[in-house]
């Protein structure tokens, strides 16, 4: 049952992508067209409390549930990788109105379309693991 | 009258409140809030490592990731079975006029039936944007090395400037399709 704790955190996530609008296709139209605070409101307190929640996490030296220090991954600076990919994840975000996570609360919902995407998710994935070391990465 | 209050639409402040506490239990769990590992993972799983390298690796490690998306899946059910309000979505009206003026219709829900309901999968228009869509959703956030759950919320919540360069590309290539390519896709 060492697992169960992540399905609940995960039922969370989903019912507040669900009630906060943020899986709503709809929504992320609004956002790219500046037609609504809603998404922005929604991003933005979520950083804002998640900087200081890192912050004091840091500050605090918590410890997690196995005792360690909380670790915290640096992102490597190669900078095209980010801007290209990030991009490339732009459009995609603004086409099917969800991001991977919402893809599949968007099942759960019963919005079947996102079988489709999820599919096409998988292929673009596999597709980068394909080409990768084609990509221009490695290097500043 | 605790459902009641959970049935209406939350406030943006509460949404983003409650995602910054996934992130949070997440990391007292000792892992990382990203959402679109997951994908990798699932490839890994179907064997895609025997062929590709990048999927080469213990996707048992990552099992938690995958019972955090089972939860999503769950989630997403709940929401849709038990806690919709009747209220159509408070959709902005400019939002409604642009996208009516590309032959999207605004019904009230999440997402627009016309595209995402089981019956309008009978469109070969309709499949193909929604795979050409996934493709680079999927491409995307494996070439950026993560969506919106892992640069957006952890990568900025930890400051990393990478993610903030990631979070732009996002919404270049956001802009992009909602301004330039939507015209000719729709």
């Amino acid at each position: 049952m060492k697992f169960f704790k992540y399905i609940f955190t995960g039922v969370v996530f989903g019912i507040v992508m669900a009630k906060s609008e943020a899986m709503s296709w709809y929504r992320i139209q609004e956002m790219f067209r500046f037609q609504s605070f809603h998404m922005y409101g929604i991003i933005g307190t979520a950083v804002f409390c998640g900087v200081i929640a890192v912050f004091l996490i840091k500050k605090v030296e918590v410890k997690d549930l196995n005792g360690q220090p909380v670790r915290f991954q640096n992102k490597d600076k190669n900078w095209r990788k980010y801007i290209i990919g990030g991009t490339i994840f732009g459009l995609g975000w603004a086409l099917t109105g969800a991001c991977p996570g919402p893809i599949f609360v968007g099942i759960g919902y019963g919005y079947t379309g996102m079988v489709v995407v999820t599919i096409g998710a998988l292929t673009g994935t596999y597709l980068y693991g394909v080409v990768k070391d084609k990509l221009p990465h490695w290097f500043a | 009258m605790i459902l009641e209050l959970i049935k209406q639409p939350w406030p943006w402040y509460t949404s983003g409140i409650v995602i910054a506490l996934i992130m949070i239990t997440l990391l007292f769990f000792g892992k990382s809030f990203g959402f679109s590992s997951n994908l990798s993972t699932i490839c890994s799983m179907m064997g895609a490592g025997k062929k590709v390298r990048f999927f080469d690796f213990n996707w048992k490690n990552q099992q938690w990731n995958l019972f955090f998306l089972i939860g999503a899946v769950i989630g997403g059910y709940l929401s849709s079975t038990f806690l919709v309000s009747n209220a159509p979505l408070n959709l902005s009206k400019s939002t409604i006029t642009d996208l009516a003026k590309l032959g999207i219709q605004f019904d009230g829900g999440l997402n627009p039936s016309q595209l995402f309901d089981f019956k309008s999968l009978g469109s070969v228009k309709v499949i193909s944007l929604l795979l050409f869509g996934g493709i680079l959703v999927g491409f995307g956030s494996r070439y950026a090395g993560g969506c919106t759950s892992g640069h957006a919320i952890s990568g900025l919540s930890n400051l990393q400037l990478p993610s903030l360069v990631a979070v732009i590309g996002f919404f270049i290539g956001g802009l992009i399709m909602t301004h330039l390519l939507f015209p000719i896709l729709f």
